[in-house]
């Protein structure tokens, strides 16, 4: 029979639209203002005491609030607020409460029942031009990591050269190589010999004619990738500790491209304090544990930082043996027994400072320190009676490790006895985190307003509404029964796109939104495209049924043709573009695929529900 | 259904598209766009006031405060303010300004956004965005050369080039900012332009092998005559969601509509007018169309 799909097709468009209406489902729950506690180390348990704190300064200020809950191990609680209006001064009064040691950040906890978020079901995230917050784009300046590391290559093959009494000028030479001139043959060859046992991993090149005899050390492009990755991942590592400084929910720290880093703080207003905290560098100190007779003058106690040692300390000397701006390096290895160690460079300064403290304290321990700018919140009392906080800047410095010294260290040196080679390689991290870090500039930034924010997503929803209003009443006006069958697939493909951008965890912006306004105009296209070609079955003649059943084959290739073809063009600008064009990118691409599984497969069953497998004499489809 | 004659008009289309062009080309060349602020870098804030601004007094107090030559307009509504400082002020901390605004007014002075973009980033996004345009319109190419006839996506590939051209001399010339939005817009109207070139060539293929007429002039004219009903409803529905969007979707996305509005509005006619003439310049016949044996199963499907 003709226009009659089989059952399971009818099933099918069914079974597609439930899935649909269930993930769509969480958008329609508005999240609740909220505040997270965490506490600023793991050591810091937040209990019913913590939380009790937080009741208090909350109805002490009368601010309501409900649904608190604790995180089943203690890291982090969640307090309800009634009132979005409230929420930062909610924040500054339990901050107050709390002290410093928490950390109290604004969030949005979603309302979704428990059952859909089991099944996977959660809303869309909004992008930052939805919900208010600064964007900032930073660059590594990948550049001065490269120069720092050329200079510590003159220092060590100056140095070495010197050593042995092999007599010569080293300089640099471009941007990758050190060079140094010889007075003989002789003296190359064995300079050559030299450079090649410290540094295998140097390229090195012969030249010079007649009197100068050259010997040319350059880094491999694949150094330099290396370096350029290794600043970078330091310079993100460093931002992600401190955007958890921040106290912000859901921040986003991300790289981009060769040497940018995206940092995206949702709520935060205030950018020049975000911009100060972000923008600080920490620090190493290299420190002789001290002996256990030594005078309380003489020594100071340091915790360790990592979590497993948490509580336990070192008396160190007070006498600082170099800091981090002398480590050139710090690299996670293997020594020849597989064990996982950690390799660090240093300079030649740094070098020469390490063998003479080291030399006479062979079996000794040397403690290594990282130190971090951290904020302390004291509140004033401004003139006009109003409390105002302000963030008092200290330096922070926890234990590293402290490993005993097995011979007199020079420039290269090794921290063996290691567990696994994820500490070797976290050390590591550290250790070139609190090196000088690669300067970072901001080279982007962007606040938006909460007000402006929720303005967006306001006029986003109201030209949503409009040209759908409009679109839906053009098409039944025009197409009649059968423009009632395109609205009612319209309407299906928007809870498509919405199921599938929340299931995907696509992020809504405004751009975003724009996106689902245009596939609003364009997916009614295919629909238009079938029924211009049913119009045109009829006028030829044909029976209604023969009609519709041609024209929607007619149709299909043109439809996936046309389809295909932007989809292309979204595609490429999902690759290419970054921030908003991606955001349109991918509702577009969305919006393609679910409009053509509706407009398609979606009207088609209407149709033949409507019309098929019985005798029809006219189709309600507008002037033919 | 009337068969209109639209390459009868086809000389008198290209004169007109040539001087759509030209024109395009020469304020493209001498006024240039102006560059939003994603590509020229610098820094722009964007402010509320509880009650209608005075730009006068704002200019001042700008001037006096170290923001001198920054450019200060309203923003949709009288109490909205943008302004845009001027270059190497790139350092400048937007919210110290806020500040300095709202010391100088009774009321309450919002912050809406500050956005700032060091002059690199500018650069690189222009190349991206010069970049994204040209793939798109080489992959597109060649997806119709595959799919159709090399005839048929130079037809194509010209359509788009002329509504991109076009579009970006209408921002030209009117001097409306351009921004990544509009990028994006732009680079939807290639989408857009595309999808209604394809429905067309689509139909000049399939009456190529239908109707075994030898004349190309007389088939072109049949199959737009045939699309036409669909190219207009399409082009209105898309335009009447496109005007909401313009009218209500906020200052920050009027850009955006724009562009797409006078792209759509192009991409219509050049469907119609610029891929089909250059299938007729081309000399484009049903032996084009004849091949491969594959494609003319599907006509075999149309019968009953």
């Amino acid at each position: 029979m003709l226009n009659k799909y089989p059952l399971w097709k009818y099933l099918l468009v069914l079974a597609v639209l439930a899935i649909g209406l269930l993930y769509a489902a969480p958008n329609l729950y508005a999240p609740d203002p909220a505040l997270q506690i965490t506490g600023e180390s793991s050591a810091q348990i937040i209990d019913e005491r913590t939380l009790s704190r937080v009741t208090g300064a909350l109805e002490e200020a009368g601010i309501e609030h409900f649904g608190e809950v604790i995180d089943p191990g203690g890291r982090n609680a969640l307090v309800r607020l009634g009132d979005a209006e409230q929420q930062l001064i909610a924040q500054a009064r339990v901050q107050r409460a709390l002290g410093d040691g928490f950390i109290v950040a604004l969030n949005l906890a979603p309302t979704t029942p428990e059952w859909l978020s089991d099944l996977g079901g959660q809303p869309m995230k909004l992008g930052l031009d939805l919900s208010g917050g600064v964007h900032f784009k930073l660059e590594v300046d990948v550049d001065a990591a490269m120069e720092r590391r050329q200079e510590f290559y003159e220092t060590a093959i100056r140095r070495a050269l010197r050593d042995e009494r092999i007599r010569g000028i080293v300089g640099r030479e471009g941007d990758l190589s050190v060079t140094a001139r010889l007075r003989s043959e002789e003296d190359r060859e064995s300079a050559r010999t030299l450079i090649a046992d410290n540094h295998p991993e140097l390229l090195l090149e012969r030249g010079g004619e007649g009197e100068s005899w050259t010997i040319t050390a350059s880094m491999t492009e694949q150094m330099r990738t290396e370096i350029a990755n290794y600043a970078v991942s330091q310079n993100l590592t460093t931002l992600r500790n401190r955007v958890n400084e921040l106290g912000v929910s859901e921040p986003l720290v991300q790289r981009q491209g060769q040497s940018r880093i995206v940092v995206e703080l949702p709520g935060i207003q205030d950018t020049a304090e975000a911009k100060r905290i972000l923008g600080t560098v920490a620090n190493l100190e290299f420190r002789l544990v001290a002996n256990l007779d030594a005078p309380e003058s003489e020594k100071q106690r340091f915790e360790y930082r990592s979590e497993d040692r948490a509580g336990s300390f070192e008396w160190l000397e007070r006498d600082i043996i170099i800091t981090g701006e002398r480590v050139a390096n710090a690299q996670a290895s293997f020594d020849e027994n597989g064990r996982p160690n950690v390799q660090i460079s240093l300079d030649g300064e740094g070098g020469t400072l390490m063998s003479r403290a080291t030399r006479n304290n062979v079996k000794r321990r040397m403690g290594v320190l990282f130190i971090e700018r951290k904020f302390r919140t004291r509140y004033e009392l401004q003139e006009d009676g109003s409390e105002k906080a302000v963030q008092i800047p200290y330096d922070e410095r926890k234990l590293l490790t402290a490993p005993v010294i097995q011979s007199a260290l020079g420039a290269q040196f090794q921290i063996t006895g290691l567990d696994s080679p994820l500490e070797a390689s976290e050390l590591a991290l550290m250790l070139r985190a609190g090196a000088l870090a690669a300067p970072i500039s901001f080279v982007e930034e962007r606040t938006v307003g909460p007000s402006l924010g929720a303005e967006n997503i306001r006029l986003g929803v109201k030209s949503v509404q409009f040209g759908l209003a409009l679109v839906v009443l053009f098409m039944i006006l025009y197409y009649r029964v059968f423009g009632v069958i395109a609205v009612v697939a319209l309407a299906a493909n928007l809870i498509l796109l919405v199921a599938f951008m929340s299931l995907i965890g696509a992020t809504l912006t405004l751009p975003g939104i724009a996106g689902i306004v245009l596939t609003v105009g364009m997916a009614v296209d295919a629909n238009v495209l079938i029924f211009s070609r049913i119009r045109e079955e009829l006028r030829d003649g044909r029976s209604p049924q023969m009609a519709i059943h041609s024209g929607y084959d007619a149709a299909l290739s043109t439809i996936l043709d046309a389809n295909i073809t932007t989809l292309i063009v979204a595609v490429i600008l999902y690759a290419v573009g970054t921030g908003p064009v991606k955001g349109f990118a991918v509702t577009l691409s969305v919006g393609i695929v679910t409009s053509m599984f509706t407009a398609i497969v979606g009207t088609r069953a209407l149709v033949n529900l409507y019309y098929g497998g019985r005798k029809v004499r006219t189709l309600s489809i507008g002037g033919v | 259904m009337k068969v209109i004659n639209f390459m009868g008009q086809r000389k008198l289309a290209m004169a007109v598209s040539a001087v759509l062009l030209l024109t395009a080309i020469f304020s493209l060349s001498t006024r240039q766009l102006s560059w939003g602020l994603d590509f020229t870098g610098g820094t722009l804030v964007e402010v509320h006031y509880s009650e209608s601004a005075d730009l006068k007094a704002i200019r001042s107090t700008l001037d006096g405060g170290g923001y001198a030559g920054s450019i200060v307009v309203s923003f949709g509504t009288d109490r909205d303010v943008l302004i845009r400082l001027p270059q190497g002020h790139a350092d400048t901390d937007g919210t110290a300004l806020v500040r300095l605004l709202e010391d100088t007014f009774e009321g309450t002075v919002e912050l809406r956004r500050i956005e700032f973009v060091g002059p690199q980033v500018g650069d690189e996004l222009r190349e991206q965005g010069g970049l994204a345009m040209l793939m798109a319109l080489g992959m597109v190419m060649l997806y119709i050369g595959f799919r159709f006839q090399f005839k048929f996506a130079v037809g194509a590939v010209a359509a788009l080039a002329h509504d991109v051209i076009i579009t970006l001399g209408f921002f030209s010339i009117i001097g409306l900012e351009f921004d990544l939005t509009v990028l994006a817009a732009l680079l939807a109207v290639i989408g857009y332009s595309l999808n209604d070139t394809i429905v067309v060539s689509d139909r000049i293929r399939e009456n190529f092998r239908k109707l075994r007429k030898s004349d190309p002039l007389e088939v072109i004219n049949i199959s737009l005559s045939e699309t036409l009903g669909r190219t207009l409803v399409t082009s209105l529905t898309t335009l009447l969601v496109l005007v909401c969007l313009a009218l209500l979707g906020g200052e920050m996305i009027k850009g955006f509509a724009i562009a797409l509005l006078v792209g759509v509005v192009i991409g219509t006619y050049s469907s119609v007018y610029v891929a089909a003439s250059v299938l007729v310049l081309m000399g484009v016949s049903k032996e084009d169309l004849m091949l491969p044996v594959k494609e003319g199963a599907e006509q075999d499907d149309l019968m009953p």
